[in-house]
């Protein structure tokens, strides 16, 4: 029989079934609507993330000190006190493909304005800091190089620290702040950056040289970091090997050693984030998969009602000149007609659902149209799946029994 | 230019129910010629439904030989057996099987749904035909709900009519219906028997036989009587002798 009049059939007996097709078809809605809406959040993170990271600088490439700890390592390097400022210049020297650098060194403290008293961090760092972060300034300018030599007590503020520091000062520009006790003189403000996707607040920070945060207030002469920039995000990972070649020359490690260093691309923390929310997607999947497999169950059962509703109609069929396959074909039909039907309106909900939740919770969402194919591929399955034994049972009945069924 | 629609051979059927064995058919043996009008009669259980159902290839054998048309029925598969339904074979049933919620042109088209030969338009343009010539050319998207019985198996006879089958089977076609009503759907068979339709017609009522040309008598799986009518009545005559109150 030709595929029109089957699909005819089929949807024939959908509508005069409608509301039970539509309870039917629930499982399928939401399972599908479900994997869409939960699959839009995953990217919708990922691509949030990315942009997070990206905003920090996407060619930047850190240098800690200490052996790879894995995971996203942050704060100061610890105790380890292998990264030094002759590592500094000798791959500031040697180092090809990198744009900018600076040491960084950092530590808390609390930044006091006459009675205002606000705990921060000071992050110690030379000129190229505000290349390689990516920020600009809102008013004053960065410290020079000469400021740096001479360890002047100059320092940028973010803008919480304005804030709480500064609560009735518009431009805090000239004022002095003191900073655990010593004074220094507010010669920028930071352009205002927001939190990041860790929820970090980026404009709690004290930016001051190198110099002055390692004499004046950490009294050491290591470095916590060294942070760059590659030439272009392509040449980011080029540039972290020609910096590992450098420091490991630099350290005199053998080649059974390991590195008592971190060097890494912004692309590698990416992918260490992009990983666990990837472990997220598929928990998330998992869990629609499940709801798809109920309204798949829900399918069978309801074709199942239908073909022994239907036996004497399928009786009749045969009669006239039904084969086996005509009616095996009849109600596959109908079993992916109601899953595919389910899962359309499922792509809506979902679609609906990432639009609610965009909107009025705020997440990040991205639709993968991916998602959308591959739901659609899993409804049309899960309707032959589950579709298929009781066609089969219908296509196998005996023409005569069939149509005496009562 | 006698042509055999149907020529059976010792036909025999057994059911087989648990220890018991039933012997609905005990060796029938007979041959039906194009044309004729036959009507089986018997009392109930005495194989008439059982006998049918093998002649309309819905049943197989348990033993002798069936041909139908020239064809073997005998080892053909369900569906070289679905085949031969569709396209040499309409059924009539006592209790309409018109589907529900579908209309006379839908329920009589139904057949050539199965004959890919037949093109969307061409199976409506049957399906109508077949609709006028039993007389329900002005009910053509009337579902089986809104048909009275009588209609209803117009209906039938009109789907069993569309595919231009060698031969009409009919199951107590008249069982469910007044005695009027009875006569009309006599006085129609009697109409198509005219143009040439071969047709086998089950009843149990004796005076609904007398529409036929010959009439064949089963008791207990076998043949007891085969009898042809010299003197066939006209339906439609018997029809205009009905009071008219009765209506
Ligand atoms: N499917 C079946 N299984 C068992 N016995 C059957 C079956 N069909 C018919 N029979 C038996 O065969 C005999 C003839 O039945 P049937 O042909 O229906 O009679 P009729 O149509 O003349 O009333 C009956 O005794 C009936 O019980
Ligand atoms: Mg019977």
């Amino acid at each position: 029989m030709r595929i029109l009049n089957l699909l005819k059939i089929a949807f024939k007996a959908i509508v005069l079934n409608k509301m039970r097709t539509l309870l039917t078809m629930l499982g399928i809605i939401i399972g599908v609507a479900s994997v869409i809406a939960m699959l839009a959040i995953g990217e919708g993170s990922k691509e949030s993330i990315r942009t997070t990271i990206s905003a920090m600088g996407s060619n930047m490439v850190t240098i800690r000190p200490g052996a790879d700890d894995k995971g996203p390592a942050r704060g100061s390097g610890g105790d380890v006190q292998t990264l030094t400022l002759s590592d500094y210049n000798h791959i500031k020297e040697e180092a090809t493909l990198l744009s900018y650098i600076t040491p960084v060194v950092n530590g808390g403290g609390q930044v006091i304005n006459g009675s205002n008293n606000w705990p921060s961090t000071i992050y110690g760092v030379n000129p190229d800091y505000l290349n390689i972060k990516v920020v600009g300034l809102q008013s004053g300018s960065m410290f020079t190089e000469a400021e740096v030599t001479s360890s002047a007590k100059v320092v940028l503020i973010g803008q919480t620290v304005v804030d709480n520091v500064f609560p009735s000062i518009d431009d805090p520009v000239g004022q002095m702040i003191r900073f655990n006790n010593i004074p220094f003189k507010v010669i920028g403000v930071l352009e205002e950056k927001g939190e990041n996707t860790f929820g970090q607040d980026q404009d709690d920070v004290v930016i001051a040289p190198y110099t002055t945060v390692q004499k004046r207030i950490l009294a050491i002469d290591y470095l916590n970091q060294i942070m760059a920039s590659a030439t272009s995000e392509d040449d980011a990972p080029e540039a972290v090997l020609q910096v590992t070649k450098i420091l490991r020359t630099r350290h005199q490690l053998m080649a059974t050693e390991e590195d008592d260093f971190t060097v890494r691309s912004m692309e590698e923390l990416i992918s260490t984030f992009s990983s666990t929310s990837e472990m997220l997607t598929v928990l998330l999947v998992a869990v629609a998969s499940i709801s798809l497999l109920i309204g798949g169950i829900g399918i069978m059962n309801i074709m199942y009602v239908s073909v022994k509703e239907r036996t004497k109609e399928i009786g009749l069929r045969m009669a006239v000149g039904g084969k086996g396959s005509d009616i095996l074909m009849q109600f596959l039909i109908e079993a992916i007609l109601i899953s595919i039907t389910g899962g359309l309106l499922g792509v809506i909900l979902g679609l609906g659902a990432t639009i609610f939740i965009e909107k009025f919770l705020n997440w990040p969402t991205s639709v993968a149209l991916y998602s959308i194919i591959i739901s659609f591929a899993v409804c049309a399955i899960t309707g032959i799946f589950f579709g298929w034994y009781p066609a089969r049972k219908a296509s196998a009945l005996d023409p005569i029994t069939a149509l005496r069924y009562e | 230019m006698n042509k055999e629609i149907i020529k059976i051979e010792n036909l025999k059927r057994q059911f087989t129910m648990g220890s018991e064995t039933v012997h609905a058919l005990k060796g029938v043996s007979f041959d039906i010629q194009e044309g004729e009008f036959v009507t089986i009669m018997g009392s109930s259980g005495s194989g008439k439904s059982t006998m049918l159902n093998i002649l309309g290839c819905l049943d197989q054998p348990s033993g002798g030989a069936y041909e139908i048309d020239g064809v073997k029925v005998k080892d053909l598969s369900r569906n070289e057996l679905a085949t031969i339904r569709n396209e040499k074979i309409g059924f009539i049933f006592q209790s309409y099987n018109l589907l529900p919620r579908t209309s006379a042109i839908e329920n009589a088209e139904l057949p050539l749904l199965y004959n890919s030969k037949v093109s969307t338009e061409e199976r409506r343009e049957r399906a109508i035909n077949a609709l006028k010539l039993v007389g329900l050319g002005e009910r053509l998207n009337h579902t089986p709900a809104q048909l009275s019985g009588g209609q209803q198996q117009r209906v039938a006879i009109a789907r069993a009519l569309v595919n231009n089958p060698v031969l009409i089977l009919a199951d107590e076609a008249t069982g469910n219906l007044d005695t009027r009503t009875s006569y009309e759907i006599m006085a129609l068979f009697q109409e198509l028997n005219s143009k040439g339709i071969t047709i086998a017609f089950v009843t149990h009522e004796p005076d609904i036989a007398i529409f036929s040309n010959r009439t064949i008598v089963l008791k207990d799986g076998h043949i007891i009587k085969d009898q042809t009518h010299e003197k066939v009545q006209s339906a439609a005559a018997y029809l205009e002798k009905l009071p008219k109150e009765e209506h």
